[in-house]
């Protein structure tokens, strides 16, 4: 079990409401700003070893396009907002209505809008989290890469890892965009630090101890 | 004909020892660090998984020892000592202490690469044993594998090709 926390199922299902309204919040967004209907999956809560979280993602050295941006205030953490390469080129090119932008292909012009699609998503969903909780979140400015999923990942969990071998992974897939036929998947990664989970539950009411 | 040999792989805070024809191998290094120590008579290799520069980091009273620095070379010597290497044989390659994302309001966490690095040399220095080959920093994910009969390390990018240390 994981080291920093008691976790109960009632403390999962809380985390998954969590995921729910962010993810939702963003979903709702990504929507206007790509004026689709986009739909959600359940966000999925697990508490994982850092490998397990990797093969979630396709293994270690599978290759993603992530826009990672940390949070501070009331709560510390990280977030990532994931596609693969060509499903991020497929969200750049509906944003800007164009087929020819290509972050797989190194366009700085489609880097760039990519990594401000991150910036708002990743946005909305803090948002949503920090009116749900009442609690303080600001966000770091955005940054992008494609690479190595783990490697990536991995910038993510430096904090958790001095609390444990494991990782809270609270993952939304966003996919089914209106008009689309190819099947377009972005996830979302929270993974908040080991202290705010005190505070998250408190937040909302929820007991962290029986 | 060439002959499929196994490659050991080895995990995030992880370690093990593989010997030729076995290779050893670990994906997805960014900022962590990918040690290797190495006995070439004996044809054996350990590798550990470095993500943090030092024990004295941990919250908790139980980790994994491959997950520091510090505990992860040691733990490693002992474990190829228990293999019948000698310490002052092993000698170290080592690969990885990326920063992945450019953040400019660089925290310390932020600059872990360099730090795990820094200390991976550190623990080099103080067990004496020599390190052959690095590389280290930039903003790659890396995948590395040691070819135990060559005492090679070689390395994969995804923007960067492959080289071989």
């Amino acid at each position: 079990m994981i080291d920093y926390f008691d976790f109960k199922q009632i403390h999962l299902d809380v985390l998954k409401e969590v995921g729910n309204i962010g993810a939702g919040n963003a979903t709702t967004s990504l929507s206007s700003i790509l004026n689709r209907t986009v739909q959600m999956d359940v966000p999925i809560v697990n508490i994982v070893s850092f490998t397990e979280m990797m093969e979630e993602v396709g293994g270690d050295e599978n290759v993603q396009a992530a826009v990672f941006v940390q949070f501070e205030g009331d709560i510390t953490g990280s977030m990532f907002f994931i596609a693969p390469p060509e499903e991020a080129d497929l969200f750049v090119q509906l944003m800007l209505s164009s087929d020819d932008q290509a972050i797989s292909t190194g366009d700085p012009m489609a880097e760039s809008a990519y990594m401000e699609l991150g910036n708002i998503l990743t946005g909305s969903y803090l948002r949503a989290l920090s009116d749900f909780t009442n609690l303080d979140i600001s966000q770091s400015v955005p940054n992008l890469a494609i690479d190595m999923v783990g490697a990536m990942l991995t910038q993510g969990l430096i904090e958790i890892s001095t609390a444990s071998d494991q990782a809270i992974m609270i993952e939304t897939v966003l996919h089914d965009i209106e008009g689309i036929k190819k099947d377009i998947k972005g996830h979302f990664f929270l993974l908040p630090n080991p202290d705010a989970y005190a505070k998250i539950f408190t937040a909302l009411g929820v007991p962290s101890h029986d | 004909m060439t002959k499929v040999a196994e490659a050991v792989k080895v995990g995030i805070a992880g370690l093990d020892i593989a010997k030729h024809p076995q290779t050893i191998m670990t994906s997805g290094l960014g900022s962590c660090i990918g040690v290797i120590l190495y006995e070439e008579r004996l044809q054996i290799a350990g590798l550990v998984h470095v993500m943090l520069p030092d024990s004295s980091m941990a919250r908790t009273e139980s980790y994994k020892p491959g997950k520091f620095a510090d505990t992860g070379i040691s733990h490693l010597i002992k474990q190829l000592s228990k293999h019948g290497a000698t310490k002052s044989h092993l000698k170290a390659k080592m690969a990885g202490g990326a920063q992945m994302f450019d953040v400019k309001n660089g925290s310390e966490m932020m600059r872990i690469g360099y730090r795990n690095a820094e200390a991976v040399k550190k623990q080099l220095i103080e067990h004496q044993i020599p390190l052959i080959a690095e590389d280290i920093g930039g903003s790659r994910g890396r995948t590395i594998e040691f070819l135990i009969d060559q005492s090679c390390l070689k390395i994969r990018t995804i923007h960067e090709g492959t080289s071989y240390i």
